[in-house]
């Protein structure tokens, strides 16, 4: 699985793309202000129905105020002005977190100068940038990788931090699922020759560069259909505006044009209109910044919508390793000759199960590494002898599989004790593997070795269960251990001793029952998979293949990530969600403000409607004028981050955000509409 | 009857037909019910068609709309040629081209708005042959594009919403005709007329004057004028008149009658999805609106009438002015509520003579868009297409692609919904405002250039373009001007909305369905009651809190208090 030396981190790494910015970073501010002037370009304003609108009616204002000049026209203008100018900064400041990360990026690129090899094997330097698809190239200590290419001879240590952020280097080698390197990394030992798999411009780090700018971000299946939402809200509101011209008219009441424009600008959504593209984006930066490289919108959305996850076993819902969790000795033999024995039998053995035993024995019988003396030898473990050991003089001590320990007893001529069998059992019934130790031609007992289940995983999947989301264990294992897991982990299901095939039919199962479907997965058999389930996350240290397949890239090759992702996907919509009915809701007190202003001349009786008792009918408007202008700017640190996200039930979500966004969306203006008219009679501005 | 216990046995029995009512439509529109096959057979024969044989929304529709044109065309013909034909004892004459178009489109769209007096305008045959067949027919029209959309909802991965002439003729044969013809023998029996005779003439010899007394084939009209939320009277009185509405026992049936199909149908509706809770649901939303309607409209008329106030007549009775003292103030407020929140619009009462606040109770009635329950089937449509935008804004903020009954919302659905709800603010607005601009227009309401003269507009263009048909009177209609502008409104109020829910049918039965879970957005429960009550109070009240500003608003406001 994880092919890196040192465990990742869980946390959000702090190197790599997702260099870490605070919301308000000074170069992007100062960069998000000029950009908020480039869009006024009225061809940028075209593709945002509802801010169009508001720059027509600015226009319109505009030649009002030339024409009949006085400070309520121009106030109302300038603010209309920075009414379109606020929603172009709060895109600009989303966008501008990922151009911070393309540049980085792209200094990455630059300048790197490869040593091709010619058909006749001599070597010849050329610009990265030249290098085609097929090319072959070799790189040696000190050497960045120029292009993504799949490794066809030699190993070497990788330094991948320039993408992933993780420091601790990673071995990359010829053949099998360890093969694939991308271009920008550094070769830190040895040397490996490699195949160029990448179209000039198509390297992983073009497309990076690519996604995070959101250069060709498509909108989502979601943010299509709310935008023609707000599209109908906002024809709607144009006769709504438009015929109060005639029904004035009739009774004798003139209409104020720029009071018309004033209101039609404040009934359209302007606020969730002005921050739509900005939750957007800042929705993939947020993955960004969790080392998640999605390689489209529609997948981060798909995310919030799944409802099975598939997880690996290993290194998801386990650790990736094995530990030694009990000694149970058999035949009368004590707990510590038992323990004594197998951390001798494991003072050679490197991997994490073998020092695991040597651990577990200190911890409970203080039995420390020892002087052996100079007649020890260590007994590797073979595939064929299925065992491992020491012998000291004539001392042969074993440990492995239990069938091979009581062959090996056996033909040494000893007698296996009759509650071997039965403990071995009962281990394995219980979803771990039993170790059998002996000494000579005794049987000293078994260790049991455990897959641990992370720490706080059981509760993450019962949040899971919460939202709705069923989470499946895919593992090897037997059906027998995989159960015993499975309850262990309170997952909701399990796939044992599964293959690529089953893996494959199970997704597609729980498709056709309408369900959408998440998984990990790193190996080029993944690959199949990750294409079809909704939301294929693969590990940055898999094969070329598996992150061709999936539709996002996990920098960082956490399995685990796979929940954060569907909880940024959630948060994306309930942003959206919740700032669409909060810009609804405002529109009552807009309408108690303006209504009564619009025509208090012809019928003076309507300032009963005035609630707020707001100083003037100019007052009035202007101040819903300038709430309407200010709550896009007072929003936009909201949108950027996302409406905070609990794992709860949809019914709490639900009452948690229409109670803040719907109720309160309609209170609030109130509230800020007065202070604001307020403020302008304490400005004398009326 | 009194106003409580009439709300008490209104409760009680619209409770027993919205169960029982609500699960028999089910199995009439599921085909469960065949007890009249040897009347169906002949009919599917004749139309060339079979009930297995099931249409795209687009065959549905298309079948829907050719189905209310040749209606229309034959309509309007017997109207024209009503002179020539038989059952005319009057001897009325051909009605005019622009009130004969008016008219056809009025009773066609379900709307029966009336720019004529009955009894002085329609031959029997007119009345009998043109316009009560169109009030069984139309009602069946509007529950069969209900079922589309309904169907829409509970088919799975299916791409046909039914048959058309199929669900109209068993809509007609199972559900309007027994019920409107056993109801149509009380109104009878409790004393509406019956008759083929022509009028009598009465001289009064006391006063010295002679009477001509209208009648004619009042009693059988009746019925289904409420039952299909019609409200097109035989007599331009409408069921103020004992001859349409003789008892308070009628009275009380009239308002059952045009009640209970567009609140049993949420019952169909829950039953065909598989989940009554889905149909009640909808129903507590209706049902919540109605009420507070009922009690807003009916308190403004237990007080007395600002403007008959002024005059110095102080009333202890409440605003009796233009009602029946049969039916009292509440009663009459009661009835126009039921009358104008279902699109029926028959009257026992004088609406333009309501208080300016209990006028607005039933425009702004009319304004949520006939929801609350709405006419029939078309009450049951526009709800779904409410709902659809409430899950739509709801699903959201629980961070999921929302769904409905399974169904995802998203672009496609987004968009007919949102042409669906658009299509009646939008429309009435406009033809307002051309109303309130051209002289032709500006010389309808009595009240003239006043705010109660802009209120009498909207109230006729509002009432046409919901289908509803409800006069506030006071608006002189029978006009070249008020007859096509009114016809245009009533053509799109009907068929511009019904259109997009067909669509929207088609589009949802498409849908594979995703099977609910704990994440899943609930939509039976009263959170969701609250948000469809929410988005339907916006969307009337954001897209007209302007235009009422400057009608009832501006009137009752100048009498300086709220009632």
């Amino acid at each position: 699985m994880s092919t890196l030396l040192a465990p990742t981190s869980s946390e959000p790494s702090r190197g790599g793309v997702a260099q870490s910015r605070g919301l308000f970073d000074r170069a992007i501010l100062r960069q998000a202000l000029g950009g908020a002037f480039v869009k006024m370009d009225p061809r940028v304003q075209a593709k945002n129905p509802v801010m169009f609108v508001v720059l027509v009616g600015s226009v319109i204002t505009f030649v009002e105020a030339c024409a009949h000049p006085s400070t309520f026209t121009w106030s109302i203008t300038v603010w209309l002005v920075l009414t379109v100018l606020f929603a172009n900064f709060a895109e600009a400041m989303a966008e501008g977190r990922g151009k911070a990360q393309a540049d980085t990026l792209r200094k990455m690129r630059s300048d790197t100068e490869a040593r091709r090899l010619r058909s006749d094997g001599s070597e010849e330097l050329v610009a990265a940038a030249l290098l085609a698809k097929g090319d072959v190239v070799v790189c040696e200590a000190g050497d960045v990788i120029p292009s993504d290419g799949e490794i066809i001879d030699g190993i070497a240590s990788v330094d991948e931090s320039a993408i992933t952020g993780e420091s601790a280097p990673v071995i990359r080698e010829s053949g099998g699922d360890r093969s694939a390197v991308t271009g920008g990394t550094k070769v830190l030992s040895d040397g490996i020759v490699v195949r160029i798999t990448a179209e000039r411009g198509q390297t992983f780090i073009d497309r990076m560069i690519t996604l995070v700018e959101g250069a060709n971000r498509q909108k989502t299946p979601n943010e299509i259909a709310l935008t023609i939402l707000l599209s109908v809200l906002t024809i709607v509101f144009l006769p709504v505006v438009v015929t109060l011209v005639p029904f004035g008219n009739f009774g004798g009441a003139s209409v104020d044009v720029v009071i018309l424009v004033s209101l039609l600008v404040c009934l359209i959504p302007t606020t969730i209109g002005a921050l739509l593209s900005a939750i957007g984006i800042a929705g993939m930066d947020r993955l960004v910044q969790r080392n998640v490289l999605a390689m489209s919108g529609r997948a981060v959305e798909a995310a919030g919508d799944v409802q099975v996850l598939l997880l690996d076993k290993t290194g998801t819902i386990t650790l990736g390793n094995r530990m030694a969790a009990n000694f149970f000795p058999v035949g009368g033999h004590s707990e510590q000759e038992l323990g004594d024995a197998a951390q001798l039998a494991s003072l050679a053995d490197e991997t994490p199960e073998g020092r695991s035993i040597v651990v577990l024995a200190k911890e409970k019988f203080n039995i420390r590494g020892r002087d052996l003396g100079p007649a020890h030898v260590f007994v590797p473990f073979t595939a064929t002898t299925r065992m491992s050991g020491l012998d000291i003089g004539a001392r042969q001590i074993r440990k492995g599989a239990a069938e091979s320990v009581k062959r090996w007893v056996g033909d040494a001529g000893g007698s296996v004790a009759s509650d071997l069998d039965e403990i071995v059992e009962r281990v394995s019934r219980a979803g771990s593997t039993p170790l059998v130790v002996a000494d000579g031609s005794e049987v000293l007992g078994v260790i049991e070795l455990k897959d641990v289940v992370k720490q706080g995983i059981k509760e993450k999947f019962a949040e899971m269960r919460l939202m709705g989301i069923r989470t499946v264990m895919i593992t090897g294992d037997n059906p027998l251990t995989a159960a015993a897991i499975a309850q262990e982990a309170g997952v909701d299901g399990f796939l044992a001793e599964a293959t690529p095939e089953a893996k494959m039919a199970l997704i597609k199962k729980e498709q056709e029952g309408g369900k959408l479907v998440a998984m990990t997965g790193d190996g080029t058999n993944d690959a199949p998979a990750l294409a079809q389930a909704d939301v294929g996350v693969a590990m940055n240290t898999g094969t070329t293949a598996a992150k061709e397949a999936g539709n996002m890239v996990d920098l960082d090759s956490n399995p685990t990530k796979l929940i954060d992702v569907v909880e940024i996907g959630k948060q994306l919509l309930i942003t959206r969600g919740s700032l669409t009915t909060f810009s609804i809701a405002n529109d009552i007190a807009k309408y108690f403000a303006i209504i009564p202003a619009l025509f208090v001349v012809a019928y003076p009786q309507l300032n009963t409607l005035n609630v707020m008792r707001l100083h003037s009918p100019q007052s009035a408007v202007l101040s819903a004028v300038i709430f309407n202008a200010l709550v896009i700017i007072a929003l936009i640190p909201l949108a950027l981050r996302g409406v905070k996200f609990r794992a709860t039930g949809s019914a709490a979500i639900l009452r948690r955000n229409v109670w803040i966004y719907g109720v309160g969306g309609i209170i609030l203006p109130f509230i800020f509409i007065k202070l604001i008219d307020l403020v302008l009679v304490a400005l004398h501005a009326y | 009857m009194g106003f409580f216990l009439t709300l008490v046995l209104l409760v009680v029995t619209l409770g027993v037909a919205w169960r029982y009512l609500g699960s028999y439509m089910a199995a009439v529109f599921d085909g469960r019910v065949h007890f009249l096959g040897f009347v169906e057979r002949p009919i599917y024969r004749l139309l060339g068609t079979r009930p297995e044989q099931e249409q795209t929304w687009k065959r549905y529709a298309g079948a829907l709309i050719i189905f209310s044109a040749v209606s229309l065309a034959i309509t309007y013909a017997i109207l024209r040629w009503q002179g020539s034909l038989p059952l005319n004892p009057q001897h009325l004459g051909a009605v005019g081209s622009a009130l004969s178009f008016n008219t056809a489109v009025s009773f066609v769209t379900n709307t029966n708005w009336q720019n004529y007096g009955g009894e002085t305008t329609m031959s029997y045959f007119s009345q009998m042959g043109a316009l009560t067949v169109q009030q069984f027919v139309t009602p069946a029209v509007g529950i069969a594009a209900a079922m589309v959309l309904v169907r829409g909802l509970s088919r799975k991965s299916f791409s046909t919403v039914g048959n058309f002439w199929v669900d109209v003729t068993r809509c007609m044969f199972y559900v309007l005709l027994p019920i409107a013809f056993v109801t149509g023998i009380v109104f009878v029996a409790d004393g509406a007329v019956e008759t083929l005779a022509g009028t009598a003439t009465i001289h009064d010899v006391l006063n010295g004057v002679t009477q001509t007394i209208a009648r004619g084939p009042i009693g059988f009209m009746e019925s289904i004028k409420q039952l299909g939320t019609n409200g097109g009277g035989f007599l331009n009185a409408n069921s103020a008149t004992p001859f349409e509405n003789p008892t308070g026992f009628t009275n009380f049936l009239s308002i059952f009658l045009l009640l209970c199909i567009p609140f049993a149908l949420t019952y169909t509706f829950g039953k065909m999805v598989g989940s009554v809770r889905h149909g009640a649901a909808l129903l507590a939303a209706m049902v919540l609106l109605f009420g507070v309607w009922v009690g807003f409209t009916s308190a403004a008329e237990h007080h007395n009438n600002p403007a008959v106030a002024i005059a110095g007549v102080h009333s202890t009775v409440g605003n009796m002015e233009g009602k029946e003292v049969r039916f009292g103030d509440t009663s009459t407020a009661l009835f126009g509520v039921a009358s104008t929140q279902t699109s029926t619009g028959s009257a026992n009462g004088a609406y333009d003579s309501f208080t300016p606040v209990g006028g607005m109770g039933l425009l702004t009635g009319m304004m949520i868009g006939e929801v609350t329950p709405g006419g029939t089937g078309s009450g049951l449509y526009t709800m779904l297409v409410y709902a659809i935008i409430a899950v739509f804004i709801g699903g959201l903020m629980i961070g999921r692609t929302p769904e409905y009954l399974g169904k995802k919302i998203q672009a496609r659905e987004v968009k007919l919904a949102g042409l669906a709800a658009l299509i009646m603010p939008i429309t009435v607005l406009i033809v307002t405002a051309v109303a309130v601009s051209v002289a032709a227009g500006r010389a309808g309401p009595l009240a003239g250039l006043s705010p109660h003269g802009f209120t009498e507009i909207l109230y006729g263009l509002t009432s046409q373009g919901n289908n509803n048909g409800s006069a506030f009177g006071g608006l002189t209609g029978n006009t070249p001007f008020y007859n096509v502008i009114g016809a245009i409104t009533m053509l799109l109020g009907r068929f511009a909305i019904m259109i997009p829910c067909l669509a929207l049918g088609g589009a949802l039965a498409e849908k594979n369905v995703v099977p609910e879970s704990l994440g899943t957005f609930r939509t039976d429960n009263g959170m969701f009651v609250g948000l469809v009550v929410g988005v339907i109070l916006i969307i009337g009240g954001l897209t007209f809190f302007p235009a009422i500003s400057l009608g009832p608003v501006v009137e009752q406001l100048s009498q300086l208090k709220v009632f």
